[in-house]
């Protein structure tokens, strides 16, 4: 056993950086982050022991709280109206007269390469309270303009909206690439038995794309959960009005390294983790077991 | 007849609606570039292009060290890119062409890892990078980054496929080393493989933004995302500064992304559909 190790001593080098950078930046700090969220730490003094305290205070602190709820209000309202496009986009790409089909798709991808530094920016432009875009539009419309970055609704609709345009694009590539796997030859069968194009489409389009949509689901669960950047610049480390842009990975940066609270930022961190998880399985079952 | 074509109007208008959904944002950037302040303040919005775009540019230029920081964040994501190229496609070639003990668990040790959230460790990574003495040095930003489980993953389906076993054989029969077989079989034959990954890499470190937020504290240092968050902050009252800034900073991306738009897109697609 040993020799057979030895003799290939080359291949476990070949491979052994990413075990040992992950072992120093990856598994080291997760074991450090447990050890920690039962401290009390400013970064500078003493770590002192705190036993279950910070995650006592975790269940009953109102802005983490606050913050989950508003993680999710956002995510639902990105992620339903995103996946929705997503998918009609992607069948209108998948028509077979559809010409220049490269060049949409470039077009619909485009916001995903942006940094999402800048699209806050943008947006932040567009939601202007007095003289965005979106303003424009609604009086155009004869409709009365909304305070959109002072009310906590507002905050929380420009932020989904930033996710849904810059993951748009993304997700029906993908759905059109799921699309394209599924063999034509089932389609021909159906037409031979006599199948409608309703019953062709909730027969096998549907069921066929069962995994491509899951792993869009999942991928837009995690990625909401983790929600950081589009509200910290475009309503800064106290969430906006109402605290309404607070996310849960905002308050775990503010709570860690504006208010120097290590160790509680760290129990915040496991707060999270649990919650992505079981929020990740509920999403798995329930896409998943719609048999 | 009329049946395709009322179908391939409502296709077309479906598309059309889409895409410039999508690129309004865009075009509503480059003409706030090229306004006055008071332009962007005005109501009703300015919709078309005005003639201050180089003096914006001007003033971005001379309030943050925007070339600075263009460098400071072209130099953090090559360096990433490079290393990550080269790290995985070891790792990943190693991984689909030879059999040694303990190669299962190995493997999928590296799949599970994918699944832990980084910002679980954000704090201890911190404290970690303070203890080595690498807060405010770029050290921060490229060693943790330079080699990951996604694209060894992605390296070694690729290999599995492309690269032919009698090729390696031939190879071994003339006593190659492992790392000649890497160097001289096995790197030609990826190529195609950087590409994607390669730009994937570069992309996201590009438009990274957390992690130095935390680790920057050094202004000379700062990278694009970090210059222009701070710009947005402080010179809030300059705005068609800032939006010029903004525009300065995406540019290279979307130019970069353009290029290779048609090879990445299909990479990527076939990468989801394929797990």
């Amino acid at each position: 056993m040993l020799r057979e190790i030895w003799k290939h001593r080359v291949v476990y080098a070949a491979i052994s950086p990413f075990y040992l950078l992950f072992g120093i930046f990856g598994l080291f700090p997760i074991g450090f982050s447990l050890y920690l969220a039962f401290h009390k730490w400013d970064g500078i003094g003493d770590m002192t022991y705190n036993g279950w305290g910070n995650f006592r205070y975790l269940v009953t602190d109102n802005e983490f709280w606050q913050a989950v709820g508003n993680t999710f209000v956002i995510w639902v309202y990105a992620t339903i109206p995103m996946l929705f496009f997503a998918l009609i986009i992607a069948f209108l790409l998948y028509a077979p007269f559809v010409k220049m089909r490269t060049l949409w798709r470039v077009g619909f991808f485009l916001p995903n390469v942006t940094s999402i530094v800048a699209v806050a920016i943008i947006f932040g432009a567009l939601f202007a309270n007095n003289f965005g875009f979106l303003n424009y539009l609604l009086q155009l419309l004869g409709l009365p303009m909304v305070q959109w970055l002072n009310v906590p609704w507002g905050i929380q609709i420009a932020i989904s909206s930033m996710v849904v345009w810059r993951w748009m694009g993304y997700n029906a590539i993908i759905y059109l690439a799921g699309l394209q796997s599924i063999p034509h030859v089932l389609y021909e069968a159906a037409k031979i038995d006599g199948a409608t194009g309703a019953q062709a489409f909730f027969r096998i389009t549907i069921p066929m794309l069962r995994p491509v949509i899951l792993f869009t689901v999942i991928t837009s669960t995690i990625g909401g959960m983790q929600l950081f950047t589009e509200p910290q610049v475009l309503v800064g480390n106290d969430g906006g009005s109402g605290a309404s842009g607070m996310t849960i990975v905002l308050y775990l940066y503010r709570e860690s390294f504006i208010n120097n609270y290590f160790g509680y930022g760290a129990a915040v961190g496991w707060g999270m983790f649990l919650i992505i998880a079981l929020f990740s399985i509920i999403n798995w079952k329930l896409v998943q077991g719609k048999k | 007849m009329m049946q395709t074509r009322a179908k391939s109007f409502v296709l077309y208008a479906g598309l059309l609606v889409g895409i410039i959904l999508s690129m309004f944002p865009f075009y509503w950037l480059i003409v706030m570039a090229t306004r006055t302040t008071s332009d962007i303040y005005r109501f009703p919005p300015q919709l078309w292009f005005g003639s201050h775009f180089l003096d914006n540019i001007t003033r971005v230029l001379q309030q943050i060290n925007f070339a600075g920081a263009f460098f400071n964040t072209l130099f953090v994501a090559s360096s990433v890119t490079l290393l990550v190229l080269f790290f995985d496609s070891l790792a990943g070639f190693a991984f689909a062409k030879f059999d040694f003990p303990g190669k299962k668990v190995l493997f999928i040790v590296l799949l599970a890892t994918m699944m832990v959230p980084s910002q679980l460790s954000l704090v201890p990574s911190f404290v970690m990078m303070a203890s080595f003495g690498w807060v405010g040095t770029f050290k921060a930003l490229i060693i943790p980054g330079m080699v990951n489980a996604f694209g060894i993953f992605w390296i070694r389906q690729y290999a599995e496929e492309s690269i032919p076993k009698e090729l390696l054989d031939a190879g071994r029969m003339d006593g190659c080393s492992f790392f000649r077989l890497y160097l001289n079989v096995a790197l030609p034959i990826l190529r195609p493989a950087f590409a994607f990954l390669g730009a994937f890499t570069f992309i996201g470190a590009w438009n990274d933004y957390l992690w130095p937020l935390i680790v920057l504290t050094d202004e000379r240092k700062f990278t694009l995302q970090i210059a222009l968050s701070q710009l947005n902050g402080i010179y809030n009252t300059d705005y068609a500064m800032v939006i010029a800034g903004t525009l300065l900073a995406v540019l290279p991306l979307i130019i970069l992304f353009l290029f290779i738009s048609r090879q990445f897109i299909s990479d990527l697609a076939a990468g989801a559909v394929k797990d």
